[in-house]
């Protein structure tokens, strides 16, 4: 019975990780997969249109780069210069469509890029706010997303309606409960799913229909509970860096051997927001309002009532964590800015730390392992 | 102890510049004294019309770090941010500011910079966000962070009347009207609409004669190196932006430029190729870069920072309608952003009408190591403006006041081969 339990299990890890190898875009997706560069994006209103939403995730450690750096600066993250690589290489000739949102200067510059290369991609830009502080914040983002739903709209060549809207909100609602269940596993009993095996559960529901991929979590969360654990006794920490350039799973798995990760921002946009949006009433405004009001915090999203030193402490406190992992990746102004910030607030509080930068392009992992190493004993035994 | 003022008159517009831009130092120096109010802001969407209205002092703190580098103290203060635990990868600008705060807010030129009471950082570059949270931090002022959408595409038109306009116009003067109430709470001030529509009318002018002197310099040859004298006069522009004396500054220099024109003086004097720049300066070698190109009989005509580090207000002449002072700010802040401070990502169109407006011979880029706003697509604008309008271009990098990135033979190298080219189109044009 349990090896039952572990091989289906694995079954569909191995499904969701083969999922994340893959660079293209399937043939009988060509047009319906819309791309959009990270964080977050209203994918509701994408799947409302009978599209997919496609998440832009970089190209892992495995591209090799020949054309792109001759089109971008050498001081510009791997994620963009990736993903231009994708785009000149021709990965991604079948997207639909192309969204870049404003959350750092380098991934404004991809909606210029991918204008001159793709047009017929249709590329721009989805300008969600910096302020999401004034009282006018929920109209503009409802502006906005309105915006989307009528460019969707002449996609699909037939307007996208309220009704169908309600049923995403509703889809997405079920899949954002099982990423919470998910992540509350991790949190309390990390050694029956570990944040690499999470995060792969996630990552899945990039590159499928919601309704695919809540069967896919519901089949995860009704295995998980009947796994064998051996007990470990390992420190508890918090991993954050994962908002935008995603950590190669290597990185992932180092720390993972000597550390539970028992919370992350891995992938927030896919958790942005934080409860069910509300099904009744305008759900355009509802998403908008979700938007600004039950969401998460990142490096690349300014909010005057989330310093991210507080948010930071809530999550060691919420996760029982007894350390964090400060990541950034290279070149990432966003993520390299607040490292200084946290850390000087961790010293504060007295709270172990260690800093991290790294690049989704890493293939060496020898050095990290030993840091990561002398700090988890450092845990340990301090 | 009151905030002192001078006249232009009766002087040439470089020592007028020079004056003013002391008296603006000795101002903002002074402030505390005076009890009134700082506010830091930054070039590209700043609502100074807003600040002028409360009587904020206005410290740019851009300007504060470029100043470091051509005053050549940047390693110093670079040097202090990177040992506080910056990445070197951090924008060099907002390194250099960090320097400052850990000096005590002592800068190179003698002032030292106050404490700001509220800080403005617009979305138009985001580390302006990211180091608006620092001050925050360091100082415990208030951020006040203004959205302000730019295009969404390269040829996106906001035209007004039209829904889209509306709503992108309806959210800027939202966030005005809540900052016109952090002001009245700052400085305990009532908002005086009339004190704007003042303001606007001196902006207006300034705007108006600014547009005058960017065109003056489409004459052959051009009366002023954009990059470097360019520089000088964005630099008075923005620290007296709204205000009587800025009015006659500009108007001195539009007399004196177009003095020049009429006489038929340019900045060099035997032009032979006219170029358009496009990027950031090089601060710590700003001279030497224009002169690697002066020599070769090369002028830069025109740049398209000064278009947004001068806030945008020359892009399509944009106007301000006194008689409606706070609706026409939203529009015009709106229209600024779209029309010209979001153009660097998508600036291939703009850039080839440029080199026609001004009759320019290639385009130089300028890629700067710090400053992905500015920079990160370059290289594609460049092969995309290379293929489709079958342009020369060059491309060099640097960094703005970081003068590890600054390599002379490199950059000499690229640009006598750059000429080289040029020399070899004109020849076979049929001669210059
Ligand atoms: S990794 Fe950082 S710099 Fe790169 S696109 Fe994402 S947020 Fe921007
Ligand atoms: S990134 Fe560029 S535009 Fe932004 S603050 Fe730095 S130098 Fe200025």
């Amino acid at each position: 019975m349990a090896v039952d339990i572990e091989s289906s299990l694995t079954d569909v890890l191995a499904r969701c990780h083969e999922l994340s190898l893959r660079q293209d875009i399937g043939e009988d997706e060509a047009n319906i997969a819309i791309g959009y560069f990270p964080v977050y994006f209203p994918e509701e209103i994408v799947h409302a249109a009978g599209l997919r939403p496609h998440a832009l995730l970089g190209g892992g450690n495995r591209i090799e780069v020949r054309y792109a750096d001759a089109r971008i600066g050498s001081f510009v993250c791997s994620i963009c210069r990736s993903t231009t690589e994708l785009g000149l290489n021709g990965s991604l000739k079948g997207l639909g469509g192309f969204f870049a949102q404003p959350i750092c200067d380098a991934a404004k510059h991809m909606a210029g890029i991918w204008g001159r290369n793709f047009p017929q991609q249709d590329p721009q830009i989805l300008a969600l706010p910096q302020n999401v502080n004034s009282p006018a914040s929920v109209r503009y983002v409802y502006d906005e997303y309105q915006r989307l739903r009528g460019i969707l709209a002449d996609k699909v060549g037939h307007e996208i309606s309220d009704e169908a809207i309600r049923g995403s909100l509703a889809v997405y609602n079920e899949n954002r409960r099982l990423q919470r269940a998910l992540y509350a596993i991790k949190r309390d009993d990390p050694a029956r799913l570990s944040t690499v095996e999470a995060y792969l559960l996630v990552r899945a529901g990039t590159r499928m229909r919601r309704e695919k991929h809540n069967q896919l979590l519901r089949e995860a969360l009704r295995l998980l509970p009947q796994r064998r654990i051996r007990p470990m006794d390992k420190p508890r920490v918090v991993f954050l860096g994962g908002f935008c350039e995603q950590p190669p799973l290597e990185m992932l798995e180092t720390i993972e051997d000597v550390c539970f990760i028992v919370d992350d921002d891995l992938l927030i946009g896919q958790r942005w927001i934080t409860e069910d949006v509300p099904e009744d009433g305008d759900p355009v405004w509802a998403l908008a309002e979700s938007y600004i009001q039950r969401s998460a915090a990142s490096p690349v999203q300014y909010d005057a009532r989330k310093p991210k030193e507080d948010v930071l402490m809530t999550t060691l406190r919420e996760a029982r964590a007894e350390a964090a992992i400060i990541s950034a990746a290279k070149f990432c102004e966003p993520g390299l800015d607040d490292q200084l910030a946290l850390s000087r607030r961790l010293d504060r509080e007295k709270i172990p730390y260690l800093v991290l930068e790294f690049e989704e392009k890493m293939t060496s992992f020898e050095q990290m392992a030993m840091q990561v190493e002398t700090f988890a004993e450092s845990l340990l035994f301090d | 102890m009151a905030a002192t003022t001078h006249t232009a008159k009766a002087m040439d517009a470089r020592a007028a510049g020079q004056r003013l831009v002391n008296q603006w130092l000795a101002n903002v120096h002074s402030a505390p004294e005076r009890g009134q109010p700082v506010a830091y802001v930054f070039v590209m969407g700043n609502a100074v019309e807003i600040l002028r209205v409360f009587g904020f002092e206005l410290v740019f703190p851009e300007i504060n770090s470029l100043q470091t580098g051509v005053r050549k103290a940047a390693p110093d203060f670079l040097a202090k941010a990177e040992d506080y635990g910056f990445s070197p990868d951090v924008c060099s600008y907002v390194k250099a500011d960090v320097g400052l705060m850990l000096s005590d807010m002592a800068h190179p030129s003698g002032t030292r910079i106050p404490r700001p009471d509220l800080a403005i950082a617009s979305s138009l570059c985001n580390v302006y966000i990211k180091w608006a949270e620092i001050w925050e931090r360091h100082f415990g002022a208030p951020a006040f962070v203004l959205d302000i959408p730019g295009k969404r595409f390269a040829t996106w038109k906001p035209i007004p009347g039209t829904a889209q306009y509306d709503a992108d116009k309806r959210w800027v003067e939202g966030q005005l009207r809540d900052l016109i109430s952090q002001c009245e709470r700052i400085t305990g001030k009532k908002f005086d609409p009339d004190r704007l529509a003042e303001v606007e009318a001196n902006v207006n002018e300034m705007v108006r004669l600014w547009v005058e002197i960017l065109t003056l310099n489409q004459r052959r040859p051009a009366p002023y190196n954009s990059m470097l004298d360019g520089l000088t006069y964005i630099g008075v522009l923005n620290a007296w932006r709204g205000t009587p004396e800025g009015v006659e500054y500009m108007r001195l220099l539009r007399d004196e430029v177009a003095g020049k024109v009429a006489r038929g003086e340019g900045r060099v004097r035997q032009e032979r190729f006219r170029l358009i720049f496009s990027g950031t300066p090089c601060y710590v070698n700003m001279r030497r870069l224009v002169e690697l190109f002066e020599t070769h009989g090369g002028v830069f005509a025109a740049s398209d920072y000064l278009t947004y580090a001068a806030g945008g207000l020359d892009s399509s002449g944009l106007f301000y309608d006194p008689s409606r002072p706070l609706e026409s700010l939203a529009e015009v802040t709106t229209l600024a952003s779209q029309l010209g401070l979001s153009n660097h990502f998508f600036s291939h169109h703009t850039l080839a009408q440029q080199v026609k407006d001004y009759a320019a011979d290639g385009i130089v880029y300028h890629g700067i190591k710090s400053c992905r706003t500015v920079a990160t697509s370059m290289a594609d604008n460049r092969e995309y403006v290379t293929t489709r309008y079958g342009l020369p271009t060059l491309y060099i990098e640097s960094d703005l006041i970081d003068p590890r990135y600054w390599s002379d033979a490199q950059i000499k190298n690229r640009v006598d081969a750059f000429f080289e080219v040029l020399e070899q189109r004109a020849l076979l044009k049929g001669g210059k």
